[in-house]
Order: structure tokens, then C-alpha cells, then sequence
């Protein structure tokens, strides 16, 4: 629960002391974003699903809230719930297909809907506005009480209420026995079937959730952004929301808030700084992935004296990848490069690191051997 | 009409070889490793690349030898040093590390090379029409990348089959475990086929880039059909994966090709089609069709053509 307040206070501090639009916009697309990485580790952390293709229902969701409002004017603060019935829809029809594999086979099937979806959404200009896409007047619906929505203050004001309601509610969901079933059928098919729970089931279940919740993101950007285009179901939605639940980690509720949080972060912040941003996440993806199979959730709670060498560890290697790759950025660009003194000190963190992975491999070997050692004692 | 579909056949089966080529390393590194490797697309991209950049050098020969070579070297250090680490977590953690490799790649793609199209060089002697049919013209190249395809896969298929390596890596394909106890090793086998696929699919990327320019946003465009050939085939099935590349290249072509619309198509079946959806021509719609192929497989077979019959893998 002090997580739950922490995230409350984090949404709800910041628009009271600083009145600037940019830190709305950025908290917006941060709240949004937190919505569809947990609903999108109801599916990764949950039940095991790698899914390649989130964003379809996400982006379904958001043009026939838009389409909704648009046509038979239906009040903004319910229009999230608009998009997660169609999110719904889209998931029974795709699920019927998909939730029959999974793990590998689940991940390809998921990647092929989502191109055909994104594929037939350019087909389609009378339905999906082709290049423009379909776009919302937010003001224009009927206000509630005195409250229009027009400003960004009383959007966001919206957004992240449905914020907190969401993540309450799949809080709330993550305590059922259904998701514990969906654990069963995540870590061992065969048995959760054995005992007479058909994973496939469970599977679509799950996916039904979970797509309803991404439905409700996908309003969610629209209110932020008054726009949803052929992109809000591209395949470059889907990858985001990947790297952001598993940088924040699936072991844990709250692992999806943390990795949204960093991601856009990283969006806004190292993006204003260099325009090689994508290079260093990619790269940061790939180094959670092989070195913290928890994500950063999972990093709090191991040995201080191990999370400080590794730290420092990443910090070296950190260096040395921002001078080669800010390097060959400035040659791209015919930028003036880095001054010579940024290699004499990429060098010295290279030789860090190299130390740091040679000591942290000996004492990973010293602990395998008394495992070892510990296994045939028993 | 004949010869437009002579021609169309031609050309569809071209496509088809080379998709094969990449589908083939995909399927032999999933069917030994366990992991489908998402950044496939990326080596193929690579392998483009890397044969312009030598082909400056070295002429365009050279280039076909040196850049597969390079390459697998490449896939055989990602292999070594990253993959082997993940490996004891599970093919998701896998799966996940090759998709932040196709990511890296595609960034450095565009860090070391720009984010403009290359023209990919031709040599003088694949210059030119092969023959012409009935008029339409069958140009050289394309029957070089038949004959190379050929020739490529036979020979994997020869070692495979033949070969002394070929015999322990299909053991080890099957019984890992009894032939490390027979003194192989089986962690450099995996990395040799690692190698070996990466290696085929910079081939691929090599002869198959003069067919449009070499760009960033090659990978993406081709990836998705990759693994759309390999799903529709069934998982792990090299023979699947054949018919699947040749069905999936013949059928974008003859779509490209084709002047039929959709709304002809469903006024001659007697359905009416709404507005949004009658322009659409079949040459549009040619991009959905290995996707609404895979859809369409799925629903009726949910193991794809050749796979085997294990829900949960």
C-alpha cells in the first residue's frame, strides 16, 4: 500500500507546485505508459506470454473510443472504458488464435496479427483516417460539471485517476485465483492440465484481461495526445512497451511502474541530450536481460556489496559505450568529435570493467564450486 | 497471361529460395538451441552491409565469400558471450536477448552507415537479361540467386547428411547429452551452428539486397516474413519451411503482379463489399497476404504444415 500512496503522491505532487505543460505532457505519457506495462505483464510476468503484438489492442481501443466520441458523443472520463470493451473484442477474436501456443510460437503468432493489423490499418483510410489518422476535439464533448477537459490540467487530471483505478484494479486482479492459475500454467502446462485446467483457457483469459487494460491505455493516449494514428498499433508500440516491463522486471507488481517511469524518462531526458538515444537503450535492454533477470525491481533486494560492484561495473562500461557510440554519432553527423582526453578515460573505464567482470566471475565460480560442493554433501 | 505467369512463377520462386535461405539458418539454430533467434532479420541486414562496404575493396566476388564470413564470425562471438549466459533461464530470456540484439543492430546499422538507402553494385557479368520469354525479359541475376540458393542449401543438406560433423550435429540435435559423454563438445557445436545460421542468412542478405537498396528498415521489412514462413511451416521443420517460402514468395508476387481488385473479386463471388474496402486493389493488399496466410494456418492448423503435434512447446 505505501507503493500504491508513493504512486499517488508521484502523480498527483509535481501539477500542484510546478505549473508548466511540458511536466503535464511528460507525466501524462508516463501514467499512460504504467497502465500498459502492467497490463502488459499480466500477460509476460503473469502468465509467461511474450507477446510481440500489445499495441493492436491498445491502438484498436483508442480509434473506436475516438470513433465513439466523435459520432454519438459519449463523455470523456468514461471513454477508457469504450476502449477496453474493444481492446476486449479485438483479444477474443485474435486470442482464439493465438492463446492456442505459447511460449516461442506464442511470441511469432502475436508478431504476425500485429503486422496484419498494422498492415490493414493503411488499407483502410475511411476507418482508421490513413496518414492523419482520427483525431479528437477533447473540449467537445459534454463537460462534467464545470469541467470541459479542454485544458491539460483537467486531462490530466482524468488520466491519472484512471491511472490509479487501473492499477488498483489489476492489483486486485494479480490477487485472484485466477492469476494464480495463470502462474501454474506459466511455470508447468502439463500439470495445471493435468489437474483439469485447460491452459489454453487460461491463456485466453488472461489475454482478455490483459487486452482490456491495454484498451484503456490506448484512450488514455488519445485524451493526452487528441490523436490516434496507424503508429498507436505499430510494431514500434508493442516493442516500447516491451523494453519498459522487462527494464523494470515481471517478478514483481510493481516492477511494469518502475520500468515505464525510467523508459519515458529515457525518452525525454537522454533524447534531449543525444540523438543516439535508441543505441543506449537498446543497449541497457540487452544488459538488463543478461545481467538482471529481475529488472531494476529485482535489483533491490539482493547484496549491497554485490549491487555496488556491479554498479560500478555498469558505470565503466557506460563510459566506454557513450565515447564510441557518441563518437561514431559525430562522425555520422560531421560533428566536431569528442576531445581526445574522453578516450584516455574510455580506456581507463575499459580496464575497470574488464577488472571488475574477472573478479565478479571468480567469485561467481567460487560460490558455483561450494554449491557444487554443498549439492553432494546432501 | 502465360507468360505473365511464367515469368511471375520465375520471380516468386526466386523470392521464395531466398527466403528459404534465411528461413533454413533460422529453423537449424531453433531446432539445435531452442531459440528462435529475433535478430535473424538483422544478420541478414548485416550481411548486406557488410558485403557493400568490402565490395568497394575487394570487388563483388570477394564480397560474397568474405561478408558471410564475417558475419557468422559475429553471430558466433554474440553466441559465445551473450547467448550462452541466458541460456540456463529458458527460450523467453533467450528469445528476449535476441530481440535486444536485433534492436542494437539496427542502431548501429544506422550509427556506422546513415540512415540513407545504399545502392547495392551489381557486377558486369549478372548485368542484363538471361532471356527473354515471349517477350518479357528474365534478368541474369535472378537466376543467379536460384542457382547460388540451390547450390547453398544442397550443400548444407550434403553435410548434414553425409559428413562426419554433419552425423554429431544431428546427434546433438536430438541426444545433447549422450554425445558430450561421448567426448564432442557439444557448447562449440552450438556455437558452430550459431555461426552457420547467421552465416547463411548474411548469404542471403548478400545476393539478395540488389533486389531493392540497402537500408536500415530492411531488417524490420523482412523479420516479420521470416518468422511468418517458419510459424506457417511449423516450428523446427526445414522441409515446412521450403514449402512455406516458396508458397509465401510466389503468392506476394503473383499479388503484386495481378491487376484484380477487391471489389471485382467479391461482385463475381455475388458479395457486396462496403466503400472503405472495394478500391482495394490485390496488388495492395500483397504486404497482408503472408500474414492473413499465417492467420488462415493457424486457424486450421494451429502447429503450422509440418510441425509436430505438441500444443505447449
Amino acid at each position: 500500500m505505501l507503493k500504491f500512496a508513493a504512486l499517488i503522491a508521484a502523480l498527483a505532487l509535481p501539477p500542484v507546485f510546478i505549473d508548466q505543460s511540458w511536466l503535464l505532457a511528460y507525466l501524462a505519457q508516463t501514467a499512460t505508459l504504467i497502465v500498459f506495462a502492467l497490463s502488459y505483464n499480466v500477460l509476460l510476468g503473469e502468465t509467461g506470454l511474450l507477446s510481440f503484438g500489445h499495441a493492436v489492442y491498445a491502438g484498436l481501443g483508442a480509434f473506436a473510443a475516438a470513433h465513439a466520441f466523435n459520432r454519438f458523443g459519449v463523455p470523456l472520463p468514461v471513454l477508457p472504458l469504450i476502449g477496453g470493451c474493444a481492446g476486449v473484442l479485438a483479444a477474443v477474436f485474435i486470442g482464439a488464435i493465438s492463446t492456442q501456443r505459447a511460449g516461442t510460437p506464442f511470441a511469432m503468432i502475436t508478431l504476425g496479427i500485429g503486422e496484419l493489423v498494422a498492415a490493414s490499418v493503411w488499407l483502410v483510410p475511411g476507418w482508421f483516417g490513413g496518414e492523419g489518422g482520427v483525431t479528437i476535439d477533447r473540449a467537445g464533448g459534454p463537460p462534467l460539471l464545470a469541467w470541459t477537459f479542454g485544458p491539460s490540467r483537467q486531462a490530466y487530471a482524468l488520466i491519472a485517476c484512471w491511472c490509479v483505478l487501473s492499477a488498483l484494479a489489476m492489483f486486485a486482479f494479480s490477487r485472484t485465483p485466477m492469476c494464480r492459475l495463470a502462474n501454474a500454467v506459466r511455470d508447468n502446462p502439463a500439470r495445471a492440465a493435468a489437474i483439469g485446467f485447460a491452459p489454453r483457457r487460461v491463456r485466453f483469459t488472461m489475454l482478455v484481461v490483459s487486452a482490456f487494460f491495454a484498451g484503456v491505455a490506448g484512450v488514455l493516449s488519445l485524451v493526452n495526445v487528441e490523436l490516434v494514428s496507424a503508429e498507436s498499433v505499430g510494431l514500434a508500440r508493442s516493442t516500447s512497451v516491451l523494453v519498459a516491463t522487462v527494464i523494470g522486471g515481471t517478478g514483481s507488481f510493481f516492477g511494469p511502474v518502475i520500468g515505464a517511469v525510467l523508459l519515458t524518462f529515457f525518452s525525454v531526458a537522454v533524447a534531449n541530450v543525444s540523438a543516439a538515444w535508441p543505441t543506449y537503450l537498446g543497449l541497457f535492454f540487452m544488459w538488463a536481460v543478461v545481467a538482471m533477470p529481475d529488472g531494476v525491481a529485482g535489483c533491490f533486494t539482493r547484496d549491497v556489496r554485490g549491487l555496488a560492484l556491479r554498479m560500478v561495473s555498469a558505470m565503466a562500461w557506460a563510459v566506454v559505450v557513450v565515447v564510441v557510440v557518441e563518437t561514431l554519432y559525430a562522425r555520422q553527423a560531421r560533428a566536431p568529435g569528442l576531445p581526445r582526453g574522453a578516450w584516455v578515460l574510455a580506456a581507463a573505464c575499459a580496464l575497470l570493467g574488464a577488472l571488475l567482470a574477472r573478479r565478479a566471475a571468480s567469485r561467481s565460480g567460487i560460490r558455483s564450486i561450494a554449491d557444487n560442493r554443498a549439492t553432494s554433501a546432501r | 497471361m502465360l507468360q505473365w505467369f511464367i515469368v511471375s512463377l520465375l520471380n516468386g520462386v526466386s523470392v521464395g529460395l531466398l527466403l528459404f535461405m534465411l528461413s533454413a539458418g533460422l529453423t537449424l539454430i531453433f531446432s539445435m538451441l531452442g531459440v528462435l533467434n529475433f535478430a535473424h532479420a538483422s544478420f541478414y541486414m548485416l550481411g548486406a552491409y557488410m558485403a557493400q562496404a568490402l565490395a568497394v575493396h575487394l570487388g563483388f566476388w570477394a564480397a560474397l565469400a568474405a561478408a558471410p564470413l564475417v558475419v557468422g564470425a559475429l553471430g558466433a562471438v554474440f553466441e559465445r558471450c551473450l547467448l550462452r549466459r541466458v541460456h540456463p533461464r529458458g527460450a523467453l530470456a533467450e528469445l528476449l536477448l535476441t530481440f535486444g540484439a536485433a534492436i542494437v543492430t539496427g542502431e548501429a546499422v544506422k550509427l556506422i552507415w546513415g540512415l540513407g538507402p545504399l545502392p547495392a553494385t551489381l557486377p558486369r557479368a549478372l548485368d542484363g537479361p538471361l532471356f527473354t520469354l515471349y517477350g518479357a525479359a528474365f534478368p541474369r541475376y535472378r537466376m543467379f540467386m536460384m542457382a547460388l540458393s540451390i547450390a547453398m542449401l544442397g550443400a548444407l543438406a550434403l553435410v548434414l547428411r553425409v559428413s562426419r560433423t554433419g552425423l554429431v550435429v544431428r546427434a546433438a540435435l536430438s541426444h545433447p547429452s549422450t554425445v558430450e559423454t561421448l567426448g564432442h563438445d557439444v557448447p562449440r557445436v552450438f556455437t558452430t551452428v550459431f555461426a552457420a545460421g547467421t552465416a547463411l542468412a548474411a548469404l542471403a542478405g548478400v545476393i539478395g539486397a540488389p533486389l531493392a537498396v540497402i537500408e536500415p528498415a530492411m531488417a524490420d521489412a523482412m523479420g516479420p516474413i521470416v518468422f511468418v514462413v517458419v510459424v506457417t511451416g511449423g516450428i523446427g521443420s526445414l522441409s515446412g519451411a521450403l514449402v512455406a517460402s516458396l508458397v509465401i514468395g510466389c503468392v506476394q508476387t503473383f499479388a503484386v503482379a495481378s491487376t484484380a481488385s477487391a471489389g471485382g473479386i467479391a461482385a463475381s463471388l455475388g458479395i457486396a463489399l462496403p466503400d472503405a474496402w472495394r478500391a482495394l486493389t490485390v496488388a495492395q493488399l500483397a504486404p497482408v497476404l503472408p500474414y492473413l496466410l499465417l492467420v488462415a494456418m493457424l486457424a486450421a492448423r494451429p502447429n503450422g504444415f509440418m510441425g509436430e503435434r505438441n500444443r505447449d512447446a
